[in-house]
């Protein structure tokens, strides 16, 4: 497939900006700057922008715990996330969400989700609607490997089967489901669950940005063609904790370090740009000097910020007492 | 204006409102009946027939029958109504929401809240409750406590086929998640209905009598009953006021409590098992706000805190009676 080489600085910027704002995150968290839970993207951004690619506004997803980097492939204002996560009137949900309920439903982005297999049923709903306002419109439902065990997710794909709906299940698997290993605790496997439905199953090289955007591609494709819906299996590995704070002593010794070294995504994605694709090592810098400033002013926004007033806990909501 | 029954009366809100607005679509298990099959189209209109007709004037788009999968397309409802659409789900019986409350009470409750004021979840689940047709402990509960505990979802109970359509209407017409309580014992009762749509505002208590010596604040079915118990303590000379919330949540508490403080005695009917019930909730409020103006204790009819008996003989004694709705009212205002 031929590239714009807008279109792949566009992925490199998604990409390094959910790097960056991870490491971020993860260093300010352990300051105790940031509120409440943090689950931590950095390792998976192939997975997220190789899919919302090819998405529009009209287009839905809806996400996980893991939610940031959806959110930020999906056009989600990385400030206004920033200061969500600091907990601050400025933050996109008005800091009444925080990291596990970022949404902006004006960019597709139907919300991060605290509850395991909580979207799936969320992603057939935004199908129907996308069928009777006639939009065109697809649904991707990003699930952890855990949320394949969730009966949620198992009534969804039935459903989107037997309504034929526009749906993308993308299971993100990173082999881990909080601390259990996913080899263990999945019987059978994905691939079989989804043909069980006869749902088409691609396997994808979570690591290698140009697999997950052409399998995406090809997904959605036939997904928003009328074809129903379809399941990508993508492999890939999360470099921080389950949650901040998370130790990650289940883990094998090495691994992790073996994972970065030999497969990160943004540092074989750098390589195929530089050395296939005509993009010079300066572009990449350049984004990358302007990531870093803006990561670094949302910080300095938010710690800044004004905080909800007391008044705002009773907005947005019927309150009696 | 025309007798109507309770199930006719929702049948036209659902109808009215559909064809007003092409955005709202009803979804449920069997709300058509038949889908896929080799037989007769609408063969049930829902398992009571509630639904039964939609179908043919709205097609298949719009009535939608789903696989017995209620965590799907309750889910379903609420991703949809996030999306720009209104949905109407049936959940057959209440008690089936155990296999679906994740998507009521983490997803659908929450979205205008959590996400900033931003987004709106105008979706209704109609569902049946309560006791009286021998359906036992799996389809007898009235649960709405449990809702009206949680934040973010309004809770209607209609005690009259004039109530239905006019809050139904409301329901699908406002942009809150709102759970509509419909009573299978009282699919066939009668009323005065207007034919064309109307819609009844929440949280505005109907005071269906007045009378100075008790309050009985009674909810879904419980209305007619206290009513039929107030008809018989005239007879005594005792006069009661009866008092349907309507919605418990938002609840009327203004009513509530003026009424309390012109009468000075409380009493409570609430079909829901009565630990942690409406019954308590509003006895609380009372007591909270208007202490002062009670003349005796608060008292509370509610059926045991048991599971509802299937057999006739049990179930009998487990419904609130008119004549314990009446004597604990009599004995309130005499003093015993």
């Amino acid at each position: 497939m031929q590239f714009e080489r807008e279109t792949l600085l566009t992925a490199y910027r998604s990409m390094a900006t959910i790097r960056a704002f991870e490491e971020k995150v993860h260093e300010v968290f352990a300051r105790g700057e940031i509120p409440g839970f943090a689950h931590l993207y950095a390792g998976e951004e192939a997975s997220g922008v190789g899919i919302c690619l090819h998405l529009n506004d009209a287009d839905y997803i809806t996400s996980t715990h893991r939610g940031h980097g959806h959110a930020i492939a999906k056009g989600c204002d990385v400030p206004a996330m920033m200061a969500e996560l600091y907990g601050k009137r400025t933050g996109l949900c008005l800091g009444k969400g925080g990291s596990m309920h970022i949404a902006d439903l004006d960019k597709g982005m139907m919300g991060a989700n605290g509850i395991v297999g909580g979207g799936p049923p969320l992603a057939c709903g935004a199908a129907f609607s996308a069928r009777m306002l006639n939009t065109n419109g697809v649904v991707v439902s990003f699930l952890g490997d855990g949320s394949i065990n969730e009966g949620s997710t198992m009534e969804a794909m039935n459903m989107a089967k037997v309504f034929n709906l526009p749906v993308i299940f993308a299971i993100e698997d990173n082999e881990y489901a909080q601390a259990t290993a996913t080899s263990w605790s999945v019987a059978g496997s994905m691939t079989k669950r989804a043909a069980g439905f006869d749902i088409p199953t691609t396997m994808v090289d979570g690591f290698d940005f140009f697999d997950v955007h052409q399998a995406a591609g090809a997904a959605i494709d036939k997904a928003r063609n009328g074809e129903g819906p379809q399941l990508l299996h993508i492999r890939l590995y999360r470099y921080y904790g389950h949650f901040e704070g998370d130790a990650t002593t289940y883990r094998g010794k090495g691994e992790m370090d073996k994972v970065k070294d030999t497969k990160d995504c943004m540092v074989r994605f750098r390589a195929d740009l530089t050395s296939k694709h005509v993009i010079v090592e300066s572009d990449l810098e350049k984004i990358d000097t302007e990531i870093t400033a803006l990561i670094e002013q949302s910080v300095q926004d938010a710690r800044q910020a004004e905080s909800p007033r007391e008044a705002d806990l009773h907005t947005d909501v019927y309150v009696s007492y | 204006m025309s007798r109507k029954s309770f199930r006719q009366a929702i049948n036209e809100a659902l109808r009215d409102e559909m064809r007003r607005d092409p955005k709202v679509f009803i979804i449920g298990e069997d709300i058509v009946g038949g889908t896929g099959a080799p037989g007769e189209q609408d063969a049930w209109g829902g398992v009571l027939g509630v639904t039964k007709g939609l179908v043919p004037e709205f097609g298949p788009e719009r009535v939608i029958d789903t696989p017995i999968s209620e965590m799907a397309y309750i889910g379903a409802a609420a991703g949809a109504a996030a999306t720009g659409t209104r949905p109407v789900a049936e959940l057959m019986f209440v008690d089936f929401m155990g296999t679906c409350f994740d998507q009521v009470l983490n997803q659908a409750a929450k979205f205008r809240y959590m996400f900033g004021g931003k987004v709106k979840t105008p979706m209704v689940i109609r569902t049946m409750y309560g006791a009286g047709l021998s359906a036992a402990a799996q389809h007898s509960q009235c649960l709405y406590p449990i809702f009206t505990h949680v934040p973010g979802i309004k809770v209607v109970i209609p005690s009259s086929p004039y109530e239905a359509k006019g809050l139904l209407t409301q329901a699908i017409r406002d942009d809150d998640p709102v759970i509509f309580f419909e009573h299978k014992f009282m699919y066939d009762d009668k009323g005065e209905v207007p034919d064309e749509p109307y819609t009844i505002p929440f949280g505005e208590a109907n005071l269906t009598r007045e009378g100075d010596d008790v309050t009985i604040v009674a909810l879904g079915r419980m209305v007619k009953l206290a009513n039929e118990a107030a008809d018989q303590l005239a007879q005594d000379g005792i006069h009661c006021t009866v008092l349907d919330p309507r919605t418990t949540s938002p609840l009327d508490e203004a009513a509530i409590l003026a009424s309390v403080r012109r009468t000075g005695r409380l009493l409570v009917v609430d079909e829901a098992s009565p630990r942690c019930n409406v019954g308590t909730d509003i006895s609380a409020l009372v007591a909270d706000k208007a202490f002062d103006a009670l003349k005796g204790p608060i008292r509370r009819v509610s059926p045991p805190h048991t599971p509802v008996p299937f057999s006739p003989a049990l179930e009998i004694h487990y419904i609130p009676s008119v004549e314990r709705i009446r004597d604990t009212a009599k004995s309130l205002v005499e003093g015993k």
